[in-house]
């Protein structure tokens, strides 16, 4: 039976399974809206389309399924390129469908015509421009396979109006092939042998895992490794809650504003073995002084983040889950393992030693302004650890790394590659669609959460309970702080006084708004932020201006050169 | 080090834009390029000779093999290969001269493909030093324009089985 493009496309996502979607409607979208109108598809509508992008993201983090969006040609779809280079490089599954002038059009600078297949080229896993509809199943089907595959990432889809309007008797592909695409799951069975005996052989092992772990669900199989050796572990920004951040063998985040027991013991290791991450430099600090006694063992799906920014003595190419499983029956018998666990004590002692040193603090005058850590740990406290959060960029984004404690994968979304302002309360709407059920708390800057506010609209259209709580101290703090550090305190630009009342401003899209300025109205507002279920809440607290994320490497210094409180 | 880096690719349209891409995005250099159909039509080969130290050629390796039009990648650096470009030479040439531009054509094996009252234009195949050896020659002789393929490159047979 011949059916008309748009309802073919529909089709498809629901053939992948697609419950959910994020878009925004336009002129050459259109046949596809008009199908959406009574498919049996759960269509969010944004206010602007980077927020769609944003939120298919979070959903894709917080679900692990892949995001999904909808947005029309022109602005429509150049309006995701930023959330879609956020994805990029925190490799998040996702499918992009932009519309598109009709074929006869292209080429033209036709109304709401953009190059956009041109124009995401360099930030997608892959992108395709729809030339007929008898090939748009096999790529939609594509499509999906790439951006879940491997190492995951968003594909774009491009799709001229008049394919949306042809109608056709088309045959979904089952299966498809993709002779250049294989994606290599299983780690070198000799490789996996030589990285266990560098690991037994080591007396100050330390694990580094990445946002990898979560992506390949491997938590589990994490824990199970880290533990049956009892090594020291850091993760990255992007691996936080692939290991339990309450575990005894967690020592923080490592890196820029990693903590000082995390980059100390990085730097004096002398076996690193780093997992599904890949030697960012907001990691390495000081990249010829990385791990300098370290011999490197590395495992991640995609072969160029290997020996990339660091060489590796042990590179191991797979998918994380099979690696760590393979990982786990190598270790050898109890009698080995004792042993092994026997000549790490000394190693143990001095990472407690660190631990105990510099823990990460600050302090509150119980008078005083309210300091932004404190809001974090009292919304820890408050939800016992349980809820997603999301966060801005700055230093919202590092002390909720920081101050929160994360026990589980995919409870701590943040834009860790591409630093996206913008991106964490859209990022908190996908996830509590994902789980309506969860606490899902966005925290946010007073700057950051601006370039992303209409989306308020959208959280109060569909009753999402998010909890935003703002860091409000008025500046651009992060800008703020290395201007503090490495300009002579010259504070150009980053002070923003002239903001909205957040609380009126929530008022008038409808939403809660909560307000502390001192310190006994954090808890009164926490609490009652979290008795409301029906609408967004957002918490608009008055903090220290003047407070700096510690510790800090600066750029271009090693690893244990820090700034410490 | 140079590197003559062979790419089989699907041939679809952008896929030259991924790859030309590939190398600004990431700051590496092509020198030269070309591309073609192979037996298959729908797979194209490219050619493209780039420079750089080890780690990079394996950057290079290792993201073009990531692209998921590419299908096989073959650096030709290390193996036994022939390589060819093709040049097209206008020399200015005059009754005097012409007897030695001539004879220069002659011992390079290359021939005369477009002639005028002043000048010839002569077709040369073979590699960069054939190429270079015999612009040389004739550039005393006033070169006015030079136009040349990018590298194309092919692994040898073995010699034994």
């Amino acid at each position: 039976m011949k059916k008309i493009g748009a309802q073919i496309f529909i089709d498809c996502l629901l053939k992948e399974g697609v419950d959910t979607i994020f878009g925004f409607p336009g002129g050459a979208v259109l046949p596809i809206y008009d199908v959406l109108y009574d498919a049996p598809l759960n269509h969010i509508l944004v206010r602007h389309e980077q927020g769609a992008v944003h939120m298919a993201d979070g959903y894709a983090r917080a679900s692990g399924k892949p995001g999904v969006v909808v947005v029309t040609s022109g602005p429509g779809a150049t309006n995701t390129v930023t959330g879609i280079a956020t994805a990029y490089m925190d490799s998040i599954p996702m499918v992009v469908f932009t519309g598109q002038v009709p074929t006869a059009l292209i080429g033209n600078d036709a109304f709401q015509e953009a190059d956009i297949v041109g124009i995401t080229r360099p930030c997608t896993k892959h992108n395709y421009l729809v030339k007929s509809l008898e090939e748009l199943p096999r790529i939609v089907k594509e499509a999906f396979y790439i951006a879940t595959t491997g190492r995951p990432g968003p594909v774009l889809v491009d799709i001229p109006k008049d394919v949306l309007m042809a109608f056709a008797d088309v045959k979904h592909p089952e299966k498809i092939t993709l002779e250049s695409y294989q994606p290599n799951y299983k780690g070198h069975p000799g490789q996996i042998k030589k990285a266990i005996d560098m690991i037994m052989a080591s007396k100050r092992p330390v694990v580094y895992a990445g946002g990898g772990v979560i992506l390949s669900n491997a938590s589990d199989e994490l824990q199970t490794f880290i533990t049956k050796l009892g090594i020291p572990t850091t993760t990255t920004l992007m691996g936080l809650g692939a290991f339990p951040g309450t575990h005894p063998l967690f020592m923080g985040m490592l890196g820029m504003h990693g903590t000082y027991c995390a980059n100390m013991a990085v730097t004096n290791t002398d076996c690193l073995i780093a997992i599904g991450a890949r030697f960012d430099d907001r990691v390495t600090g000081k990249i010829d002084e990385f791990a300098p006694f370290a011999g490197i063992i590395h495992v991640d799906i995609d072969p160029t983040s290997i020996s990339k920014n660091v060489k590796v003595d042990i590179p191991i190419v797979g998918d994380v889950k099979n690696v760590l499983k393979e990982l786990i029956k190598g270790i050898p018998g109890p009698k080995g393992v004792k042993e092994f666990k026997k000549n790490l004590e000394e190693w143990h002692a001095q990472v407690t030693g660190w631990e105990n040193t510099h823990k990460l603090s600050y302090k509150q005058d119980p008078k005083g302004k309210i300091k932004p850590q404190y809001v974090i740990e009292k919304l820890y406290e408050a939800t016992k650890g349980d809820a997603i959060v999301t966060t801005e960029v700055g230093q919202n984004q590092m002390w909720a790394a920081q101050f929160f404690k994360y026990d589980k994968a995919r409870t701590f979304l943040t834009s860790g590659g591409l630093g996206t302002m913008g991106f964490g309360f859209p990022a908190a709407i996908g996830a509590q669609i994902a789980f309506p059920n969860k606490t899902v708390i966005g925290i946010a800057g007073d700057g950051s959460l601006q370039m992303n506010i209409q989306e308020l609209a959208t959280a109060v259209q569909y009753k999402l309970p998010i909890k935003i709580a703002i860091l409000n101290n008025m500046v651009l703090g992060m800008v703020r702080q290395w201007q503090e550090f490495f300009y002579d305190k010259r504070y150009s630009h980053t002070c923003i006084s002239v903001a909205p009342d957040f609380v009126k401003l929530a008022e008038a899209y409808g939403a809660v708004g909560l307000r502390a300025k001192t310190i006994e109205e954090v808890e009164k507002v926490i609490k009652e932020a979290m008795s409301i279920k029906d609408r967004p809440v957002l918490m608009d607290f008055k903090v220290d201006q003047f407070e700096d994320v510690y510790p800090m490497v600066p750029t271009g210094q090693p690893l244990n050169k820090m700034l410490l409180v | 080090m140079r590197h003559t880096i062979s790419i089989l690719v699907s041939n679809e349209f952008g896929v030259l834009s991924r790859i030309s891409g590939l190398f600004s995005g990431r700051g590496f250099n092509i020198e030269s390029l070309s591309v073609a159909e192979t037996l298959d039509a729908k797979i194209s080969r490219m050619t493209i000779v780039t420079r750089g130290d080890d780690k990079v050629i394996e950057q290079i390796n290792k993201q073009l093999n990531k692209l998921i039009n590419v299908i096989k990648v073959t650096d030709f650096t290390d193996e036994e290969h022939i390589e060819r470009e093709l040049a097209l030479i206008k020399v200015t040439s005059n009754p005097e001269s012409r007897a030695e531009i001539l004879s220069i054509v002659d011992i390079f094996r290359a021939k005369v493909v477009d002639v005028s009252p002043r000048s010839y234009t002569v077709e040369i195949t073979g590699d960069e030093e054939k190429i270079n050896a015999m612009t040389e020659l004739l550039r005393p002789f006033g070169i006015k324009e030079i136009v040349k393929t990018g590298r194309i490159a092919m692994a040898r047979s073995p010699k034994q089985k």
